[in-house]
């Protein structure tokens, strides 16, 4: 399918800016093969079943271009993306330029943590199947285009065994621009066996009212044998904003990954979530939870592939829509044959609150093992009115009753984010994202 | 020369539709401050429409009469306005709610209602001053007020629950509906324990039950018995164990006796 869009993300220009003189030939190859796959095959439509609730077709009569000639001036008050109690590596990138000045490294044995536009030929080595890969369902056409026009981002590596200490914070800014902008950035984390890392994914925007802009962030985590990665990741990204993520995990023996996922910004938010559970005995623990109002748009893709013995995965999450907003989970466990002893669990609960709002809730779950515990179910509902009555009976007005009721049916999903300042912070985020008490 | 008081509560010739069925079908009541009355009856007699119609529960259509309370209409009043007012309804099933906290609930409520009546607002040193109070007063254990509200509570704690935030509202007028169902003995003794320790010249209850079980331990200045949306006896305590003993069908037999 031809777009503007499309002709504006692959012009000549933008090829060439990606083109970097230091870069492996594999990549650059990798590069031309993704740019070119993308041009042939376009943009999922309508009829792409993965893209069935999520219509790009608004989008693709933009032409934005790429990069933020301004990124680097741009003025940003880092208390917008500062946490509570939070003492660790921060990378920060203002419309996909990363921004050394607001950026700070805390020098901890067993991590490095670097640019990918700064990363040598041989950092780039391990990481040559990832970013060589070409995804050939054209549902990824996002990560082709990611492929194609990545230069900078995060590369983070944790050594065998090292328990990192200090967090890591990667802030994505969207801040008003002249004219309608894209970015692309990769973030390529990699936990050597037995290392343990939490951290950070922070999507934060600035002027709410100037920001056209459509973001592209493609992050892989492999995780070594019994590694533990907490990951984080807050989603606030600016009103305006199109939010593109792809995060595709996979983890080995006895590795645990731990997601914690609040959505609550932006104006239209993918994000494709692929597990792939390799290891016997690998892990995987998603809670999250999407709140939206307006016209805001959010859709998860979540996709977990147990492939091995005694694998588990558990994920929770919750959704709330107000006004005309739409929300998409579609949450799909794959038991791979002879992934015998896996667990899988998801839950996806949802609250519509308002008769405009919508929410589309797809639990998929294919098994082709044995032995094999499976559990999955979700719902679309309204607030409970038994519930409301009760609550107004001991003397509270409606409205106190109605936050009070979403507030806790959201809050399950974030009840185990540690450390427990920010749990606080992101609970508080949460809070200030649904239906008001007045005057309170 | 004395002065006339007028009721709290008086329920004139009420009338209530259901789902479009007539449930009650001309209910008069008065209630005075320090007074208790027990409305009993059979399944099905509109028991819980009258708890219901006098918390304000939404689908209750009242198509004749008057509820005053303290000498203003009841029925124009919203459910958190009559909590305000003083207006108290012990759930008959009280509701689960996942994930709200029981003190934090409370604390909440009673915030609201003072500040509705215009009332400074509790501190939590406040609050919980008077929860240990409360608490005291029931002998209940603190355990109940850490966990959500009536989450994976048994029957009894529920009910337990409800008196607790009974003691804690501290209303005017409260209205238990069949408070005493499904206790073991020992939870009913406490539920009287709490209904008795909050008996005062001030405070009105209405009890609602199917059985003369829980009026040996709350003891009922007046006792009605409600048939087919209708008070068809009123008398005082000496009423519940007639019925106890005739059972109900001897009230109808007595209906049926009188309109001969």
């Amino acid at each position: 399918m031809a777009s503007a869009l499309l002709e504006a993300l692959l012009d000549r220009q933008a090829l060439a800016h990606a083109a970097r003189p230091r870069e492996p030939e594999w990549l650059a190859a990798a590069r031309r093969v993704a740019a070119e796959s993308l041009a042939r095959e376009g943009l999922p439509g309508p009829r792409s079943e993965s893209w069935k609730y999520t219509n790009l077709r608004a989008l693709e009569q933009r032409t934005p271009v790429v990069g933020d000639a301004g990124a680097l001036s741009r003025s940003i008050d880092s208390a917008i993306f500062s946490l509570p109690g939070f003492q660790g590596s921060r990378l920060v990138f203002v419309n996909g330029q990363w921004r050394k000045d607001l950026s700070h490294f805390v020098a901890e044995a067993g991590i490095s943590i670097s640019t990918l536009a700064a990363a040598d030929p041989e950092q780039l080595e391990p990481w040559r199947v990832v970013l060589a890969q070409q995804h050939t369902d054209s549902a990824a056409a996002f990560a082709r285009l990611n492929t194609a026009l990545a230069t900078d981002g995060a590369i983070l590596r944790v050594e065998a065994n090292a328990h990192v200490a200090t967090p890591v914070h990667l802030v994505f800014i969207g801040a008003a621009t002249e004219r309608d902008i894209a970015w692309h950035l990769r973030a390529l984390v990699e936990l050597g066996a037995g290392a343990s890392l939490r951290m950070i994914e922070h999507h934060v925007g600035i002027d709410a009212n100037g920001v056209s802009q459509i973001g592209n962030l493609f992050a892989n985590y492999a995780l070594g044998r019994g590694a533990q990665l907490d990951l984080v990741q807050i989603q606030n990204g600016a009103a305006g904003a199109t939010l593109i993520r792809r995060s595709e995990c996979a983890l080995a023996a006895d590795a645990t990954l731990t997601t914690h996922t609040l959505e609550i910004g932006a104006q239209l938010t993918r994000h494709d979530f692929d597990v792939d559970l390799a290891g016997d005995g690998a892990r995987f623990v998603s809670r999250g939870v999407f709140a939206l109002r307006g016209r805001q748009h959010a859709d998860t893709h979540l996709d977990v592939r147990h492939a091995a013995r005694n694998t588990i995965s558990d994920v929770l999450w919750r959704g709330v829509a107000d006004e005309r907003a739409r929300g998409v989970f579609h949450g799909a466990i794959t038991v791979a044959a002879g992934a015998d002893g896996a667990d899988a669990n998801l839950s996806n609960k949802n609250l519509l609150l308002s008769p405009n709002a919508e929410i589309d809730t797809q639990p998929v779950l294919e098994i082709y093992a044995d032995e094999v515990k499976a559990a999955h179910g979700a719902t679309v509902g309204q607030l409970d009115e038994q519930a409301m009555f009760y609550l107004r009976t001991r003397g509270l007005p409606p409205e106190a009753a109605r936050h009070l009721l979403i507030g806790a049916f959201c809050a399950t999903a974030l009840s185990h984010v540690e450390p427990t300042e920010l749990r606080e912070h992101l609970a508080a985020m949460l809070d200030s994202r649904l239906p008001r008490t007045e005057a309170s | 020369m004395s002065n006339t008081v007028s009721p709290m509560l008086k329920i004139d010739n009420l009338h209530v539709r259901v789902a479009g069925r007539e449930i009650l079908k001309g209910i008069s009541l008065e209630v005075n401050a320090g007074e208790v009355h027990a409305i009993m009856g059979p399944n099905g007699a509109g028991k819980s429409t009258l708890g219901n119609v006098l918390a304000g529960r939404e689908g209750y259509e009242v198509t004749q009469g008057s509820v005053e309370y303290e000498g203003r209409n009841l029925l124009d009043l919203e459910p958190e306005e009559r909590a305000a007012a003083g207006v108290f309804l012990a759930f008959q099933y009280p509701v689960e709610i996942p994930g709200v906290n029981n003190t934090y609930f409370l604390r909440a409520a009673l915030n609201a209602q003072r500040k509705h009546r215009g009332e400074p607002e509790l501190d939590s040193m406040q609050f919980l001053k008077r929860v240990r109070e409360k608490l005291a007063v029931l002998h209940l254990k603190d355990e109940l007020l850490h966990r959500a509200v009536n989450e994976g509570f048994s029957g009894g704690e529920k009910k337990r629950n409800e008196i607790f935030q009974m003691a804690l509202l501290e209303p005017k007028l409260a209205v238990l509906d069949e408070t005493d169902s499904g206790l073991d003995i020992d939870a009913l003794k406490m539920v009287a324990d709490g209904v008795n320790a909050l008996r005062a010249p001030e405070r009105a209850f209405v009890v609602i039950t199917h059985y003369q079980r829980l009026l040996d331990y709350v003891v009922p200045d007046f006792v009605h018995v409600l048939a087919d949306g209708r008070i068809v006896e009123s008398g005082d305590k000496t009423l519940a164990h007639k019925l106890e003993e005739h059972g109900y069908a001897w009230i109808a037999e007595r209906k049926l006796a009188g309109a001969a």
